[in-house]
């Protein structure tokens, strides 16, 4: 008797999966759009990461990290994009770069405007942030599943996995950025008669700037994690080579593809956060 | 003078019923009540007073008092509860947004506690930013920005960031600003509260100087009673969010309405607010230069004191006489233009007390208060000068 009684029974994933399967059923074509705009997008920008000569890349990370953190790191960020390269995976990598950059654009445009409306309005404040939450709380693979039914195998359903796994960081540091623009601040832009958009672009975004550069740091980073799990749908790039790896229990391979990987998100990381630390003010 | 601002039955309460409280204050709820009841907080109640065009208007009041609310009413940062603010003949509570926004943008500028400042904008910058929003070209206001850093004395900082700039530095950008638009009205929210003392002190008499040139109408707010008296043509005092009084510092400190005022001018140094004119004495009794030594005694006697001023035909002051001198010259058969002392300090009736007061130190006669002919207006004890600095 202390058995949870069968009679409660609400099946509600029936009802989500009937939902999506609506969704695909009436929706079709505007799916079919989007994935043919995400494609079209993602294939621009897989390409001109592929058609960048080698060791321009190399000088361009050296440079970037010699200048957003210091000479040193610069040798040792150009060293380790070369060191991919040696392990034999360096388009690999510019396949999951593809994805990571795609998605994390694509977050960006629908991130900040949400950051900015959760900001302004403590209904739509009320609605997001939970939705955040669970989305922050959700086990990655779940994503999987809906990109699947809607956009089938491949690239495409892996970028809608990882925008929608890597969207809560840029919007929640969004709009807490903009909450905390200091008030006499907004009061002097209100005070010289800006219009709300003014206030907005002239004073609040930049000063908004240095947090929401730490979200974009955040968004990158998890859009990393994300896209090594959805090479499980299809998606090319470093994470395929681990899942072969782990099928063949092919240590030497899932090493270097995983040391790959660690090696990418090092540079992703420091050199983002490099940026963003370029955008603060000092007080 | 014209009337530049009229505020009628003010008041601001914050909560969400604040239109329904406000019954309950009109009623004669308190303060405290209020907020224990209703969880609203009373800003001000009920406040009205007239802004004379060219004067500037003190505030004045502890913190608490409503006196950074009211003076956010003036230019609608925030929104009154009830009562009407006339600039101009226009009340400008019933603004629309776009004439609210034409009315900040060009007649009314405010500077900040903290500044305000935009630290991701240079000092250049921030002192454009009320031309770019009204759309002026980009020429014209680095042109009137330049022009504004000038007149603060912060000629050639406009390309530094704002945080390489001292707190007094980064107030002139403020005021700067504030000036670049031109406003007619120039609203100051304790501006120099976050100063150290030497400069809040320069930062006086800059602004007072600044002011004689262009002659705005300031509204200033502080909690320092000093501060106030000094740069004050009037001065309200408030209290839980009314007016206690108003009046011209003098007015203030001569009279004040009650024990709140009188408790807060306590620690006001009189010195630096009262003029000579304040302290000093009519006199009814001088020598003429024509008298005679023995006449000028008799003056003397019939007064009480054992010195005289000697006055020529247009009552100009000529000197000293005392009784030695003119025992002395009895005896010798002197005139009274033979013994005529100058040893003596004159001063202007506008003069601080607080200037008199190494002057009365070293002279052993009274003060003499002349106008511009060198004619007598009165003369100051030194024991009314010296009595202020125990």
């Amino acid at each position: 008797m202390f058995e949870f009684p069968d009679i409660f029974q609400f099946e509600i994933g029936v009802y989500v999966e009937r939902f999506v399967k609506w969704l695909t059923d009436n929706y079709t074509v505007f799916f079919d759009i989007i994935k043919d705009g995400v494609l079209w997008f993602l294939l621009r920008i897989q390409n001109g990461l592929l058609w960048i000569p080698w060791f321009v890349v190399v000088i361009l990370v050296f440079i970037l990290g010699w200048k957003a953190k210091s000479f040193k790191s610069g040798l040792i960020f150009g060293l380790m994009i070369f060191l991919i390269g040696t392990f034999g995976l360096w388009e690999d990598m510019m396949l999951t770069l593809a994805v990571v950059l795609t998605s994390v654009i694509i977050a960006l445009i629908l991130g900040i405007p949400l950051g900015i409306l959760i900001a302004y309005k403590r209904g739509a404040e009320a609605i997001i942030k939970p939705i955040l939450d669970a989305m922050q709380t959700m086990p990655s693979f779940v994503y999987l599943i809906p990109a699947i039914m809607l956009f089938g195998l491949g690239t495409v359903p892996a970028v809608f996995a990882t925008t929608i796994y890597s969207l809560p960081p840029v919007i929640r540091l969004t709009s807490l950025a903009i909450q905390r623009v200091s008030k006499e601040m907004v009061e002097a832009a209100h005070s010289y008669g800006s219009s709300p958009f003014q206030t907005l672009t002239k004073v609040e975004l930049p000063q908004a700037l240095p947090t929401i550069m730490a979200g974009i740091n955040q968004t990158t980073m998890m859009a990393m994690a994300m896209v090594v799990i959805s090479s499980m749908i299809g998606a090319k790039g470093l994470g395929r080579n681990v899942m072969i790896a782990i099928n063949r229990i092919d240590i030497a391979m899932g090493f270097e593809a995983g040391i790959s990987i660690v090696f990418l998100a090092i540079i992703i990381d420091r050199l983002t956060q490099g940026i963003a630390d370029r955008f603060k003010y000092p007080e | 003078m014209v009337k530049k601002m009229e505020i009628k039955n003010l008041s601001k309460i914050f909560g969400k019923n604040g239109k329904k409280i406000l019954k309950n204050l009109d009623a004669g709820m308190t303060k405290g009540e209020i907020l224990k009841k209703t969880g609203h907080t009373v800003g001000i109640n009920n406040v009205s007073f007239d802004v004379k065009a060219g004067e500037i208007f003190v505030i004045m009041g502890l913190s608490g008092s409503g006196k950074s609310t009211l003076i956010r009413c003036l230019n609608l940062l925030n929104k009154p509860t009830s009562g009407e603010v006339f600039i101009d003949g226009e009340n400008i509570v019933e603004y629309n947004r776009k004439e609210l926004q034409k009315f900040r943008q060009e007649k009314i500028a405010m500077v900040f506690q903290h500044f305000g400042l935009f630290n991701h904008r240079s000092v250049i910058g921030n002192v454009e930013y009320g031309l770019e929003v009204r759309g002026i070209s980009k020429m014209e206001r680095y042109k009137i920005a330049k022009e504004a850093l000038e007149i603060v004395g912060l000629g050639g900082w406009e390309d530094n960031m704002i945080h390489e700039l001292s707190g007094g530095m980064q107030q002139r950008v403020g005021l700067a600003r504030a000036l670049a638009n031109s406003p007619e009205i120039l609203l100051m929210d304790e501006p120099f509260s976050a100063l150290d003392p030497l400069i809040r002190r320069d930062m006086h008499l800059e602004l007072l100087d600044i002011q004689s040139k262009i002659k705005k109408t300031i509204i200033f707010i502080t909690h320092d009673v000093n501060e106030a008296f000094k740069l004050g043509d009037r001065v309200a005092v408030m209290k839980d969010g009314q007016i206690v009084q108003i009046g011209t510092p003098e007015d203030i400190l001569n009279n004040p309405s009650n024990e709140y005022i009188e408790d807060f001018v306590k620690d006001i140094d009189r010195t630096k607010i009262l003029r000579a004119k304040h302290v000093m004495k009519k006199v009814g009794v001088v020598a003429s230069i024509n008298t005679s030594p023995k006449v000028a005694i008799k003056e003397m006697e019939d007064v009480g004191t054992s010195s005289i001023f000697v006055v020529g035909e247009s009552r100009e002051v000529l000197g000293i006489v005392t009784i030695d001198d003119c025992l002395e010259a009895i005896k010798n058969k002197e005139s009274i233009k033979d013994i005529l002392r100058d040893d003596f300090v004159t001063t202007h009736k506008e003069t601080y007390v607080q200037d008199l007061i190494p002057m009365a130190v070293n002279s052993k006669f009274p003060i003499v208060v002349v106008n511009e002919d060198k004619k007598l207006l009165g003369i100051i004890l030194r024991v009314s000068v010296l009595a202020s600095l125990i």
